[in-house]
């Protein structure tokens, strides 16, 4: 199995060195930074609106090593968060405006408290949790199998990966025999009720380019793969999100080593949309990580770029501070303003 | 060192093709635009006979371009493949349609 940047001390493990690349170059020579184009529309600073979306990182393990994945999760991974940093997260939702619970990671599964604090969760009404599941993880080891009854007692929202209907281009990107792994699951998935018709028990995709290339338009592509899924499968989902692979991590890598990422960055920006400034995620989203620390998104959590305020973590958290900070942006931030935008959800434009 | 005569990066600059006559250059864009909205064929179609015709015509630059418009779309190599064989047959069939031609000339030239 494949290893993460940070198992094999590859350079870009190293958020600094990820930095520089995103900083010189091109960025001082042929393109304006992310600053300067936003300062074209008077949008700079980003300020945040009403915080509504708490994003939590519950570590970076994963069962798999997807080539583009922005984490650099992987089975070698062992950041994972405690039971006492769930707690202030649950404090958090308690004392804010927070209706929807994000839970990612990595595999967020893979935390032994998983269970625990989803229920916990529940029994604060939250309005919509959602859960990103990869899928797979749902058949990798029979302690997982009874997932989708257990998302299906607690009402989860699901919201999961899969980068294109074929199984090949599918493996590619997130490790051979994933594709056949991750049907499975699906179909374990509609069989509960997840994302038929009708259904409330939401299951959403995640598509997101398999290589240097943006997302086609969010509703011809999901379409297509209903169409393709139900055919070839006869698997049923609600709605497909389409998302721009962010210049980061192992994607930044990815680029880097396919001689990508002079071409990529300037498609970033040839499609960079203004429209889509306003909504991006970190607007009203605040980024928790494994141990606590806020971010204004997972990617900048991935970037080790804290939120810019002395409110930065988690057991001191204040409000009135958040509120009045300016996000931190920097080049991989057109990742989210291209063509129709892009975020956790979606197209935002 | 000498420099080839395709350049990739020129394909960012074809829009200033504008710079120098504004009104057909912009006429054309329109138009350019209009052709490929979704109609009677559908968008993705629509980009598969590009495709082809990229080919056929041999430009690099609109290999490329529909290329990537195609894996932006999601169509798979297999299905960019068989464009480009339509594009090929068409057009060697076009080549040996005219070959009626030479046996007319040659059965009319000949006793
Ligand atoms: S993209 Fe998701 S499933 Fe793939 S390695 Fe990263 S966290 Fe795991
Ligand atoms: S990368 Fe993060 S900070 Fe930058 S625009 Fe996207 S959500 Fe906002």
């Amino acid at each position: 199995m494949k290893k993460s940047l940070s198992a094999t001390n590859n350079s870009l493990a190293n958020t600094k060195r990820q930095l520089e690349i995103l900083s010189n170059g091109i960025f001082k020579t042929e393109l304006p930074t992310f600053a300067q184009k936003i300062q074209e529309t008077q949008q700079f600073p980003i300020k945040p609106k009403k915080l509504e979306i708490l994003q939590i990182n519950l570590g970076y393990m994963c069962n798999q090593v997807c080539a583009h994945c922005h984490v650099d999760a992987g089975p070698d991974r062992k950041e994972i968060m405690t039971v006492e940093t769930m707690k202030l997260c649950l404090d958090l939702i308690k004392k804010t405006t927070v209706h929807t619970l994000d839970l990612t990671g990595g595999a967020p599964e893979m935390n032994p408290h998983f269970r625990w604090f989803v229920e916990e969760a529940v029994k604060f009404g939250v309005q919509d949790i959602i859960v990103r599941s990869n899928l797979t993880i749902l058949r990798a080891n029979k302690k997982y199998h009874d997932l989708p009854q257990f998302f299906k007692t607690h009402k989860i929202h699901l919201v999961s990966s899969m980068p294109h209907w074929t199984r090949g281009k599918t493996d590619k990107q997130r490790g051979e025999g994933v594709f056949n792994k991750s049907i499975e699951a699906l179909q374990e998935l509609n069989k509960v009720g997840y994302g038929l018709p009708g259904s409330s028990l939401k299951l959403d995709l995640v598509y997101n380019p398999s290589g240097a290339f943006l997302p086609g338009n969010q509703e011809a592509l999901e379409k297509d793969f209903k169409k393709a899924f139900q055919e070839d499968f006869d698997i049923h989902f609600h709605s497909l999100f389409a998302i721009t692979n962010l210049p980061i991590s192992r994607f930044l890598d990815y680029l880097i080593a396919s001689e990508n990422y002079e071409d990529y960055m300037h498609a970033l920006v040839d499609a960079y949309n203004p429209e889509a400034v306003a909504n991006v995620m970190c607007t009203n989203t605040l980024s928790v990580s494994w141990d606590g620390y806020l971010y204004d998104c997972d990617f900048n959590q991935m970037l080790e770029l804290k939120v810019q305020s002395s409110s930065q973590h988690i057991s001191e958290y204040n409000e009135k501070l958040l509120e009045n900070r300016e996000i931190r942006i920097h080049q991989h931030c057109y990742g989210c303003t291209a063509g129709a935008g892009s975020s956790c959800q979606g197209v935002v434009a | 060192m000498s420099k080839p005569y395709y350049d990739a990066a020129d394909l960012r600059k074809f829009g200033n093709i504008t710079d120098w006559s504004k009104e057909l250059g912009e006429k054309f864009f329109d138009y350019y635009a209009k052709v490929f909205e979704e109609g009677a064929l559908t968008a993705r179609e629509k980009s598969l006979i590009a495709l082809a015709v990229a080919h056929t015509e041999q430009c690099p630059y609109c290999i490329d371009a529909y290329t990537k418009d195609g894996l932006e779309r999601g169509i798979t190599k297999e299905e960019m493949m068989e464009a480009v064989h339509v594009g090929a047959a068409i057009k060697s069939g076009a080549t040996l349609v005219h070959g009626v031609q030479m046996m007319n000339k040659v059965n009319k030239l000949e006793m």
